[in-house]
C-alpha cells in the first residue's frame, strides 16, 4: 500500500435487522495519521456499521482485525480495550456532574478517586491538541460544542486511538465547526485514525483526507478526497447524476401575512427563550431563521402555531382577500384552525409531535381532517387517497399504505409529513429543521417543495440549521441571538461569516458592511 | 487480545421485523402447548396425579353441566364487561386501574335504587332508572381521577386506586344500613319476594340476558374504538399527548370524556351483577374483576375480539383450577400454580414474537464460509 498503517479493517461485514440488510459485505480499511469521511445516504448503513466497531451491534457475518489481528467486538468495553472510541450524535452525559466527572466515570480505578490527577491528565490532553475544556466546569453549565468536546476528551482519556464521530457538526455554528476541525486535524498529526460520519459533502472537502462510500448498504469505494469533487461523491451515493443547485426565484407580489411585535416567550421553567422579537412575514417568499440551537426558534414556531403560550406582544394574521388582521395570541391549534387561518407546520420533532409512529400513513394524513364531517364516524377514504396521492408524487418509499410510518427511513417519515402539511394548501408554511438527517437526494426534494408553496403565495417561516442552504434558498434571513433579533437580512449576498458572528452576537458582523 | 481464539458471544438477541399473523400464532399457541406440558410435569412432579385426568377434571368443572357451562358464560360475560370498560382508558395510556371501585359504585346505586324506589315507580321503570344511575355513579367514579389529572397533573394509577378503597368503604356503610335482617351483616336478597327491579329472563337461561348485553357492548366498543372519531383521538392521545395538542385535540377534555364511558361500563357491569345475578350486594361482590380486566384487556393488547378469548382463558383457568382443588384434594394453590404457569407461558412468548434469538453454533458456521 502507501506506507501508511490499516488500524481496521473490516471485511465481508454483514448486519441486518429483519428483513432489512443494513450492511451487505462491507469491505472498509481505516488509516493511522487519516481522517476517513464516511459518506452516504440515510439508511445506507454508515452508523451501523461504525456501532459493529465500536461494540453496540454484532456483525452477523465478517470479520474484524484491528493492527493486523482479528478481534471479536462484544461489546463498548471491548472497543474501548482495541483503543477505538465513538462519539455519538446525542451526547452521554450526566448534567449534573463536572467535566472531569464525566470522563472519569465509569473508568475502573482503586478507591479513593484523585480528582486533581484526572483534571491535570484532561488539561495535558486538551492542551495537546487545542481543546477549550475547564475540567471542574458542570456540564449543565456548558454549551452543545463544550459537551461535544468533553465526548471527545472522554474518549481520549480511555486511550482511543480509533475515534469515531457521528455527525459531528450537525449541532455547531460555523465557527464551532471550524474549531473542531481545527482540533481533528491535529490529533490527525498525532497519528491517531479519525473517521467523520456525515451528509456535508463541503465539510468532507474541507476536512477529509480519504473518502469512502457506501449506498444502501453496499460498499461503493473509497478515494482520496483530493482526487474526487462534490458531484462525483454525490453520484455514487445516490447512484446517478443529480443537480446540486437550490433554485430561488423572486418573490411575485409579497404582501404582509404575518406580523409578529415584541413577541415575548417564557418556557416551562420560566426561562425567557423570546424577547420582543418583531418581523412580518411576507407571501410568496421564504423567511429564513437561523440561530444557535437554542435561541428560541422552536418557541417562535410554537408561539405562531398556538402551541406556546406567548407572554407578550402580537401575532397578527392578514387575511389573504380581505387583509383584515387577526390576532393569533391566546388561540390555540383548533381555535386558529376554525377562524379559517391556513397554517400548516412541520415541527422539528417528527414522530413525536408532527406524526404518530405506530399509525400507519392513512391514520397519520387523517391527524388534520379527521374531524371534517358531522357525523360520529371518521372518513378513511378521503385520508387514505391522500396517502396514496403524496406517496405517488413525492416518491414515497414504502412497503404500502398500512405500514406505520415508524418503520420508515427519516426522509420517507419527512416527506409523509411534509405531504399532508401542504396538502392543505396553506397560506402560511412553518418548518422547523425540514432537512435534519435527510440524505441529499430528500434533502433536495424538500426544497423543491417549499419552492413550490412559494411559488404558490404561500409566507414560508424556515428554521434551518444549515447555513449554506439557508443563504442559498431563502430570501430574506431573521438570525436570532439568545431570543433576541440579531438583525433580519436579505438572503441573497449575504455571507455565512456575517450571518454566522450575528448568531453568536447581538448585531454581530455589522462591521463585514 | 484472545490469543487467536475468536469468541463470538453465546447468544445476541436482535428485534424482528413485523411477524406475519400465522406465525405469531403459531408462537403462541406452542406456549400454550407448552404451558400445559410443564403443568402437566409439575403435577406429576408434586402430587403424583395423572396429569391428564387433571386437565379432563378442569374441563368436567367448566363445562360438565349445561348450569356449569352457564355460569362460567356468565362470569366469562361479566369479566369481559369490567374489560371492555377499561380498554379506552389503557387505550389513551390512562392507567385505570380503579375498575374494582367503578363496579362497586355501579351495583351501589343500582342496589340503592331497588331498596328505596320498589314501591314507588313501576318496575320497568325501577330498571331504567338503575341503569340509569349505575352508568352516573361509575361514570363519577371514573370522572374524579381523570378531573384531577387534566387539571393538576396527578397521578391517576394511585388515585384509581385509592378510589377502590373508598368505594369498598362506602359500600359497607351502606351494608349496615340496609341490613337485612337486622344484626346479620349482611343486605340479603333484595325484593326477594316481589322480584322488583330483578332483570328479566330472556331465552332460555337468566344468565342470558347478561350475556347478550356484554356481547352488544363488546361490538359497540369494537366499532367505537376503531371507526369513531372519538376512537380516534383516544388513540393519538395514546400514542403522543404532543401530537394531539398539534393538531388541536384537547385533551384534557378527551381524557375526561374517556374516563366517563370506562367508568360507567364498570357501572353497568355492577348493574348486571346487581339486578341480572346476584339480587343482592356485598364488598367482595365484583370479586376483583377490576383487576382481572386489566390482565384480559392487556392479554388482548386492547382489542375488544380477542378480549373475548382472554377474558374466557381466565375464567375457565379459574374455574377449572377450583374444580381440581375439589376433586383431588388438593389445595386451592394448587390450582394457582397451574393458572400461574399458564399466564407466564402466554405473557413470555410475546418476547419471541418481537425479538429473535442467535446462538453461537449457527453463527460460526456463517463466519467459517468467509476465511
Amino acid at each position: 500500500m502507501d506506507g501508511k498503517v490499516a488500524a481496521v479493517q473490516m471485511r465481508d461485514i454483514t448486519k441486518s435487522f429483519g428483513p432489512v440488510v443494513a450492511n451487505d459485505k462491507v469491505w472498509l480499511d481505516i488509516y493511522k495519521g487519516e481522517i476517513l469521511a464516511l459518506l452516504g445516504e440515510n439508511g445506507s448503513g454508515k452508523t451501523t456499521l461504525m456501532n459493529m466497531l465500536s461494540g453496540i451491534y454484532f456483525p452477523d457475518e465478517g470479520k474484524i482485525y484491528v493492527d493486523g489481528r482479528e478481534v471479536v467486538i462484544r461489546s463498548p468495553k471491548d472497543a474501548f480495550d482495541l483503543g477505538i472510541g465513538m462519539i455519538h450524535q446525542h451526547f452521554k452525559l450526566v448534567d449534573v456532574l463536572t467535566a472531569a466527572e464525566n470522563i472519569v466515570l465509569g473508568l475502573p480505578g482503586r478507591g479513593r478517586l484523585d480528582m486533581r490527577a484526572v483534571a491535570a491528565k484532561v488539561r495535558e490532553i486538551s492542551g495537546r491538541y487545542g481543546f477549550e475544556v475547564d475540567p471542574m466546569q458542570k456540564v449543565y453549565d456548558m454549551s452543545v460544542s463544550q459537551k461535544q468536546t468533553v465526548e471527545i476528551v472522554k474518549v481520549l482519556y480511555r486511550g482511543a486511538d480509533i475515534l469515531i464521530l457521528d455527525e459531528p457538526t450537525a449541532v455547531l455554528t460555523p465557527q464551532e465547526a471550524d474549531k473542531l476541525f481545527a482540533v481533528l486535524r491535529s490529533m490527525r498529526d498525532d497519528g491517531k485514525a479519525i473517521v467523520i460520519i456525515t451528509h456535508k459533502l463541503h465539510e468532507v472537502e474541507e476536512l477529509s483526507d480519504r473518502v469512502a462510500i457506501l449506498r444502501r448498504g453496499h460498499f461503493v469505494g473509497d478515494m482520496p478526497t483530493a482526487k474526487t469533487n462534490a458531484m462525483e461523491m454525490t453520484n455514487m451515493m445516490v447512484g446517478r447524476p443529480v443537480t446540486l443547485n437550490i433554485e430561488r426565484p423572486q418573490p411575485k407580489d409579497p404582501q404582509p401575512r404575518l406580523e409578529v411585535k415584541d413577541l415575548t416567550v417564557r418556557d416551562e421553567d420560566g426561562v425567557l427563550k423570546l424577547d420582543k422579537v418583531s418581523f412580518t412575514a411576507y407571501s410568496g417568499e421564504i423567511l429564513g431563521v437561523a440561530g444557535i440551537s437554542g435561541s428560541g426558534q422552536k418557541e417562535l414556531l410554537e408561539a405562531i402555531a398556538g402551541l406556546h403560550r406567548a407572554e407578550g406582544g402580537s401575532i397578527l394574521y392578514l387575511d389573504a382577500q380581505s387583509g383584515e388582521p387577526e390576532e393569533l395570541i391566546g388561540k390555540d391549534p383548533r381555535d386558529i384552525s376554525d377562524m379559517g387561518v391556513a397554517l400548516s407546520f412541520v415541527p422539528e420533532d417528527r414522530l413525536g409531535m408532527g406524526l404518530v409512529g405506530d399509525m400507519d400513513l392513512t391514520d397519520n394524513m387523517m391527524l388534520r381532517s379527521f374531524r371534517r364531517g358531522k357525523g360520529f364516524f371518521t372518513d378513511r377514504k378521503g385520508p387514505h387517497k391522500l396517502a396514496e396521492r403524496v406517496v405517488e408524487e413525492l416518491d414515497v418509499n414504502t412497503p404500502s399504505i398500512e405500514t406505520p410510518v415508524r418503520r420508515l427511513s427519516g426522509g420517507n417519515v419527512q416527506k409523509v409529513l411534509v405531504g399532508r402539511e401542504i396538502s392543505s394548501a396553506p397560506t402560511v408554511l412553518l418548518t422547523a429543521y425540514a432537512v435534519r438527517g435527510l440524505d441529499i437526494n430528500s434533502s433536495y426534494t424538500i426544497y423543491d417543495l417549499i419552492n413550490k408553496q412559494k411559488e404558490r403565495g404561500v409566507a414560508v417561516i424556515y428554521v434551518g440549521e444549515d447555513l449554506d442552504v439557508l443563504l442559498e434558498l431563502c430570501d430574506r434571513i431573521l438570525v436570532l441571538c439568545a431570543g433576541r433579533v440579531s438583525g433580519l437580512i436579505p438572503g441573497r449576498g449575504a455571507t455565512k461569516r456575517r450571518v454566522g458572528l450575528m448568531m453568536t452576537k447581538l448585531g454581530g458582523g455589522a462591521e463585514d458592511e | 487480545m484472545n490469543n487467536g481464539k475468536v469468541r463470538v458471544p453465546l447468544l445476541h438477541i436482535s428485534r424482528r421485523a413485523a411477524l406475519p399473523w400465522y406465525k405469531a400464532w403459531g408462537i403462541r399457541a406452542a406456549a400454550i402447548v407448552l404451558a400445559l406440558v410443564v403443568c402437566g410435569l409439575i403435577t406429576t412432579l408434586l402430587t403424583g396425579e395423572d396429569p391428564i385426568a387433571l386437565y379432563l377434571s378442569m374441563l368436567d368443572g367448566a363445562f360438565g353441566t349445561s348450569r356449569r357451562a352457564w355460569v362460567l358464560m356468565q362470569n366469562v360475560a361479566i369479566l369481559l364487561c369490567v374489560s371492555l370498560a377499561v380498554t379506552p382508558a389503557f387505550k389513551m395510556r390512562f392507567w385505570n386501574i380503579g375498575g374494582e371501585g367503578q363496579v362497586l359504585v355501579g351495583c351501589l346505586a343500582t342496589a340503592a335504587c331497588m331498596i328505596t324506589l320498589d314501591n314507588v315507580l313501576p318496575n320497568w321503570l325501577l330498571i331504567i332508572v338503575m341503569l340509569a344511575a349505575s352508568l352516573i355513579a361509575g361514570g363519577l367514579w371514573g370522572l374524579i381521577p381523570a378531573f384531577f389529572k387534566a387539571r393538576w397533573n396527578t397521578n391517576e394509577t394511585l388515585f384509581t386506586l385509592m378510589m377502590n378503597y373508598v368505594a369498598i368503604q362506602l359500600v359497607a356503610f351502606f351494608i349496615i344500613i340496609w341490613e337485612s335482617p337486622a344484626g346479620s351483616g349482611k343486605v340479603g336478597i333484595i325484593n326477594q319476594q316481589s322480584q322488583m327491579g330483578w332483570l328479566p329472563q330472556v331465552g332460555p337461561n337468566r344468565y342470558m340476558l347478561n350475556i347478550l348485553t356484554v356481547a352488544l357492548l363488546t361490538v359497540a366498543m369494537y366499532v367505537y374504538l376503531k371507526y369513531s372519531k372519538h376512537g380516534y383521538e383516544i388513540a393519538v392521545v395514546g400514542e403522543s399527548e404532543r401530537t394531539a395538542r398539534y393538531v388541536g385535540i384537547k385533551v384534557e377534555r378527551v381524557i375526561m370524556r374517556t374516563m366517563i364511558i370506562s367508568g360507567a361500563l364498570c357501572g353497568i357491569a355492577g348493574f348486571l351483577l346487581v339486578a341480572g345475578t346476584d339480587h343482592t350486594i356485598t364488598t367482595t361482590i365484583s370479586d376483583n374483576r377490576g383487576f382481572t380486566a386489566v390482565m384480559v384487556s392487556w392479554l388482548a393488547k386492547f382489542s375488544p375480539v380477542f378480549m373475548v378469548f382472554t377474558s374466557f382463558l381466565i375464567e375457565f383457568l379459574g374455574r377449572g383450577a377450583s374444580e381440581i382443588a375439589t376433586d383431588f384434594g388438593l389445595n386451592e394453590a394448587f390450582g394457582d400454580i397451574l393458572t400461574g404457569v399458564i399466564l407466564f407461558f402466554i405473557i413470555g412468548c410475546e418476547f419471541f414474537i418481537t425479538y429473535k434469538l442467535h446462538f453461537r453454533g449457527f453463527k460460526t458456521r456463517g463466519a467459517a464460509e468467509n476465511v
